[in-house]
């Protein structure tokens, strides 16, 4: 009988052990479930899911506060690598969140421009360029088309611009015929 | 001799390349018009140096290498600047691209050509020359030629290999230049050689080309080695051309070069020679206008020469339905013939129902791996086909989908006549555009990230400076105080 008692409390001593040194030793820095949602979202930026940036939203999605279709820049093919990654339902966006548009980047009409700043407080990257009292303009390869600049304009001189396609970034298409065979 | 090797597949399409080989290359006379791309080889588009209303001189540079992976512009003949802008060039989508648009005026000017002496110059200098001179690779890709000729530290190139066989149907145009030029080809390899510090030269040349392989042996003489290699299609592929001649295989994800190989094409060597003996920058390309027309044959068209302006001196026929840029494996479909020949332009192949008959229905995939036997890079087309078509793209990464090189093999022999080829290009362009997304999305996260960094500063240093600031004051206050 005391044998037994001993050989088990021995045993959770030693195994209690191996785990405390193990979450010490193998700790992982951050949330790992965090950095691989946020990986998944497009970065834009736009706050249109109801958070401030995307990574906030993932940290809600994480911590269960939000679900996994407020997101429109990312679309349904996000939604589906969310689920495939939370091992839950697909479901397709919410539409109080805004519709997915063609991707955009924004353009100061720079003749109408007073240089207020505002839109470059308002920009989540950085991405216009402008001092006080003087002209602003967009970086194009900078903008992500989150469109938070449009607003705060206080003379409408921001619109956005779909990317057009060119030779670099142009697809080979799938070819169509084919679509019913297989 | 040297023992030949082999690789997988391979196929024999019908060669076709009797009928432009009858002729000597001519020279087209100046066209009305010269529109000039400024994106005719890998990596970044060249800047435009001139403006509309320029007067410029043959062999002026027009176009500055942007960047280490571009490529240097020059005007083909000497003339007037029309215009810097859009105009339709020879790629699959049919959109438009930043041209110069130049008018001869007919007097051929030069600019002042500065010789060298390439055999005892520093490699460094060379290269520099290169790339200012324009030379890309005439073999198709057009990838910048002096990277090439930058093995790089510690890397040591035992074999330089010029690749002569120009395996694919219709293209004559390296057999017409090796017969007609094989001096102007094996200097340029000297060159080529000096550069590398290559301790070999081997020229693979099929053997459907014997006036080209006893024109170049003659000029080879005892330097270098001209190898006939069997005529099967695709040969002159790079991997397998170095296959053949030095046994090595090429492993996936590796360059040649980290083997000690490099590969050139031969018309590429010739280039070369030109630019570093003479200095002249590749100004034209020996094109070869076949298919639906009256006397198909070889022409050294100056870069930006209209298609439409060669496909008229060889003489259209009636019946034409369009036409090809590169060979019938390869090569693509030119949404109009408006447009102009480029540096990458080795073949125009005019079409006619005839010749290139309307592809019948594609009829679902039985599994027969025949695609699988003829592939020369020893893939499976049949799972990257399924892969492609349900769009999982990282199963078709994971099944070697970008050692592809497009060859046409499986397509060709595939019994249900599936346009496989094309499956690949739009799962390689689909996987390309979601890293270009990718790393958009990487470096929009940093962006924002360095931003709200910069507004936590901002808020601590202005709460720091107040602190300091009333703390200032509460001395200030205090100190005429203790003097009462």
């Amino acid at each position: 009988m005391l044998d037994a008692i001993l050989v088990m409390s021995g045993l959770a001593l030693f195994l209690g052990g191996v785990l405390g040194y193990a979450s010490i030793r193998f700790h992982v820095q951050g949330n790992a479930l965090v950095e691989k949602i946020d990986a998944i979202l497009p970065q834009t930026q736009c706050a249109q899911c109801g958070f401030p940036g995307c990574r906030p939203y993932a940290e809600a999605i994480a911590e269960g506060r939000a679900d996994i279709n407020q997101c429109p820049p990312g679309g349904d093919a996000n939604i589906h690598k969310l689920a495939d990654l939370l091992g839950v339902e697909f479901k397709p966006l919410n539409a109080s969140h805004g519709e997915p548009k063609p991707k955009s980047v924004a353009f100061i009409d720079e003749s109408t421009c007073i240089g207020c700043t505002l839109c470059l407080q308002a920009c989540p990257v950085d991405a216009i360029c402008g001092a006080p009292k003087q002209m602003h303009t967009i970086i194009a390869q900078e903008c992500t088309g989150c469109e938070l600049c449009i607003a705060p304009c206080p003379v409408d001189c921001i619109f956005m611009i779909p990317v057009q396609e060119n030779i670099s970034n142009w697809k080979w298409k799938q070819p169509a015929y084919l679509k019913g065979a297989a | 001799m040297r023992a030949l090797h082999h690789f997988n597949g391979g196929v024999h399409p019908p060669e076709h390349k009797g009928e432009s080989t009858l002729r000597p290359i001519q020279h087209p006379p100046l066209p009305k018009k010269l529109v000039i791309p400024l994106h005719q080889h890998i990596g970044n588009s060249a800047k435009p140096l001139v403006e509309a209303g320029d007067i410029v001189l043959k062999g002026q540079m027009i176009g500055k290498a942007e960047g280490y992976v571009s490529g240097a512009i020059h005007a083909p003949t000497s003339g007037k600047i029309i215009s810097v802008g859009h105009e339709s060039v020879p790629h699959p989508s049919g959109l438009k691209d930043l041209c110069i648009v130049l008018e001869p005026d007919g007097l051929e000017s030069w600019i002042d050509l500065q010789p060298l002496d390439p055999l005892n110059m520093d490699p460094s200098t060379l290269r520099n020359r290169l790339r200012d001179a324009g030379v890309v690779g005439l073999g198709g890709a057009v990838f910048p030629s002096f990277i090439k000729l930058n093995p790089g530290t510690g890397k040591r190139i035992k074999t330089l290999v010029l690749n002569g066989a120009e395996c694919e149907p219709y293209i004559t145009c390296d057999d017409m230049l090796m017969r007609e030029r094989a001096r102007e080809i094996i200097e340029g390899a000297a060159v080529m050689r000096h550069m590398l510090h290559a301790e070999e030269v081997v020229i693979g040349i099929e053997d459907n080309k014997p006036q080209a392989i006893s024109a170049m042996r003659e000029a080879a003489g005892q330097s270098m080695e001209v190898v006939a290699v069997p005529t099967i299609y695709p040969g002159g592929g790079a991997k397998q051309l170095i296959r053949v001649l030095t046994g090595i295989e090429v492993p996936a994800g590796e360059r040649s070069t980290d083997l000690g190989v490099q590969c050139f094409n031969v018309a590429t060597a010739a280039s070369v020679h030109r630019a570093t003996r003479y200095g002249e920058p590749v100004l034209s390309r020996i094109v070869t206008v076949t298919g639906n027309v009256r006397n198909p044959g070889n022409f050294e068209a100056l870069i930006g020469t209209p298609m439409d302006h060669l496909i008229d001196l060889a003489g259209r026929l009636e019946g034409s339905t369009g036409a090809i840029m590169g060979g019938p494996m390869m090569g693509f479909d030119l949404p109009s013939t408006a447009v102009p020949v480029v540096k990458a332009t080795n073949c125009i192949i005019v079409k006619s129902d005839a010749l290139f008959p309307k592809n019948p229905q594609p009829m679902p995939c039985i599994r027969c791996a025949r695609c699988a036997e003829s592939c020369p890079a020893e893939l499976q087309p049949q799972e990257l086909y399924w892969f492609a078509k349900a769009g999982n793209f990282g199963k078709a990464q994971e099944y070697a989908l970008f050692d592809c090189i497009e060859c046409g093999c499986c397509s060709y022999v595939c019994p249900s006549h599936i346009p496989l080829v094309q499956f690949y290009r739009y799962a390689k362009s689909e996987i390309w555009a979601q890293e270009r997304e990718k790393k958009a999305a990487d470096l929009a996260r940093i962006r924002h990230d360095l931003r709200l960094e910069r507004i936590e500063r901002e808020k601590r240093e202005k709460a720091e400076r107040l602190a300091q600031k009333s703390a200032q004051a509460k001395t200030a206050e205090n100190s005429p105080s203790e003097q009462k």
